[in-house]
């Protein structure tokens, strides 16, 4: 594989780019592997490489059953921050910001990540108690996050609309500066380009059909391309969680339900920060193609149409234009859906299942492309050792038996 | 936007109704008696089903009443509406769970 750099790009250049090789194989699945892993997102991948430069493990296969990046990796709205309230989440979501602050000169793969700063707003006393209570929380944890109070959030975002005359007015907001944006494909394209280097097969169009399990035991999956044996297997299927953990015999305390999110025509750099509200409910940012980038709550109903409902649009553009009102006349041009897997708490569960070698990695709702980095180096971990890292640990099933929850519904940023 | 036909008030659009979640969940008649397992299974567990899922709506700004509705998941196709305390047989044709392959590409085109 050939490594991007001024001088490749350079010496492609002579041949008018017309000669780069191709990223990654599309070889036909093998008979056995010693992992296989469901699920050609980003978490999947980086699972696979995870699993391959962390555990030695290379005879690893992730299937898809549509193309590569093309569920949920493709549709979010490429937020990624760690200010997160308890400590098993802060201490989870800042080992995955430490990954992806060094991600690109890891994959020697540009994931575009900016560091822009991510704004949460508060609107009133509630917010604003809470808000500050999780700043306090995420400085005790090492993780940077500072109070703003009205005044300064105009400073770090002057289009924000802070009269007092709104119906919700800004009140303050707290700031992650080391959080931002990153390039969603792009990351699944240098976890899968750099995966398949260490001997990875990425094995698209090929849906899981059947477990294979036998006392208990998983043994393989039955695909689309045929039956696979595997010592170990591992789900990365977010939205389809519950359809293949049934295949198994599991359930889960999952619901999916599609969230939307849209994109404006594209305008000149006007917005060079995250803004996140969740009392008036919708999330913005400028991509570098100039398109607003516009997300807010899922739809109530449990659904896997990768379609919403309109007036759900509806209220999260009534939300932008509260807090932007210049944003009034921009047409918006592309909307879409993703299906998101709810847990009850807001928190994922990653860890073992009650099958053997079968393992889960899921529930994360509105909010899994940020943990990407972190939820395959731990679930890869888990995997390999067959337990959990200390940091995933408090993320397993058991705990809606047990009672230990982590409720991140206030620091999750979309309702659910 | 769903189009629901309430069974006392008639269609009415989705905003004016509120979902409840899946239906047909009973709260156990044994409260003393059950594992923190069974609990689990009551108050966390659900189907998700992909397919014909039975769920609770209550037409909040309407009757404010609560009934129940059979709706396919994939295509959002609403099978069957019925009251509380009843629970029909689905039509066949309707509860067989599509052709995943087929349904997921469609859509998936539908939202890139």
């Amino acid at each position: 594989m050939s490594r991007f750099s001024i001088f490749s790009l350079a010496r492609n250049a002579m041949s008018w780019h017309q000669n780069w090789p191709r990223q990654w194989r599309s070889p036909n699945p093998k008979p056995e592997y010693d992992v296989v892993i469901i699920g050609a997102g980003g978490h999947g991948l980086a699972t696979a490489y995870y699993l391959a430069k962390e555990h030695g493990i290379t005879n690893v296969a992730v299937i898809e059953k549509g193309w590569l990046g093309g569920g949920n990796t493709g549709r979010n709205t490429t937020i990624v921050r760690s200010n997160y309230l308890w400590d098993e989440s802060g201490l989870f979501y800042e080992n995955a910001m430490k990954l992806w602050e060094n991600l690109s000169i890891e994959l020697n793969y540009n994931v575009m990540f900016s560091q822009r700063g991510v704004m949460n707003l508060a609107h009133n006393l509630g917010d604003v108690r809470e808000s500050v209570r999780r700043v306090n929380a995420n400085n005790l944890n090492g993780i940077d996050a500072e109070w703003l109070n009205a005044e300064q959030v105009k400073e770090f975002c002057p289009i924000i609309n802070i009269s007092k005359d709104s119906r919700y007015p800004v009140m303050g907001a707290t700031l992650q500066r080391r959080g931002g944006t990153a390039r969603h494909d792009a990351v699944a394209w240098g976890y899968a380009r750099g995966a398949d280097e260490m001997g990875v097969d990425v094995i698209q169009n090929c849906e899981v059909q059947g477990m294979m399990i036998e006392n208990g035991v998983v043994k393989g999956v039955r695909t689309s391309l045929g039956d696979i044996k595997a010592k170990k297997v591992a789900m990365a299927c977010a939205g389809h969680t519950s359809v293949v953990a049934d295949m198994a015999g599991i359930r889960l305390p999952i619901e999916s339900h599609p969230l939307q999110a849209l994109v404006s025509e594209p305008m000149k750099p006007v917005l060079d920060c995250v803004v996140m509200s969740n009392a008036v409910h919708v999330y913005v940012s400028q991509s570098d193609k100039g398109e607003l980038v516009m997300g807010a709550g899922i739809d109530s109903y449990v659904g896997y149409s990768q379609r919403g409902s309109l007036h759900v649009i509806e209220d999260q553009l009534a939300s932008a234009m509260e807090l932007f009102p210049l944003f009034s006349r921009t047409r918006m041009m592309r909307s879409w859906g993703g299906i998101v897997d709810t847990c009850p708490d807001a928190s994922p569960v990653i860890g073992k299942t009650p099958v053997k070698n079968l393992y889960v990695n899921a529930g994360w709702g509105t909010g899994g492309f940020k943990a990407t980095p972190g939820a395959g180096w731990c679930y890869a971990h888990t995997i390999a050792k067959d337990e959990p890292h200390d940091l995933n640990a408090a993320f397993s099933i058991d705990r809606f038996i047990s009672g230990a929850l982590v409720d991140e519904h206030g620091a999750a940023g979309v309702a659910h | 936007m769903l189009y629901i036909k309430c069974p006392f008030c008639g269609d009415r659009d989705e905003t004016e109704y509120h979902y409840g979640g899946e239906a047909h969940i009973a709260r156990p008649e044994n409260p003393d008696e059950l594992t923190d397992a069974e609990w689990a299974e009551y108050v966390f567990m659900r189907t998700n089903t992909k397919g014909v899922h039975r769920e609770r709506w209550v037409h909040s700004d309407g009757c404010r009443r609560w009934f129940n509705v059979a709706r396919n998941t994939v295509t959002n196709e609403i099978v069957s509406v019925y009251k509380t305390g009843e629970k029909p047989d689905l039509p066949e044709a309707s509860t067989s769970k599509p052709a995943p392959a087929k349904k997921t590409s469609a859509k998936k085109k539908e939202g890139a």
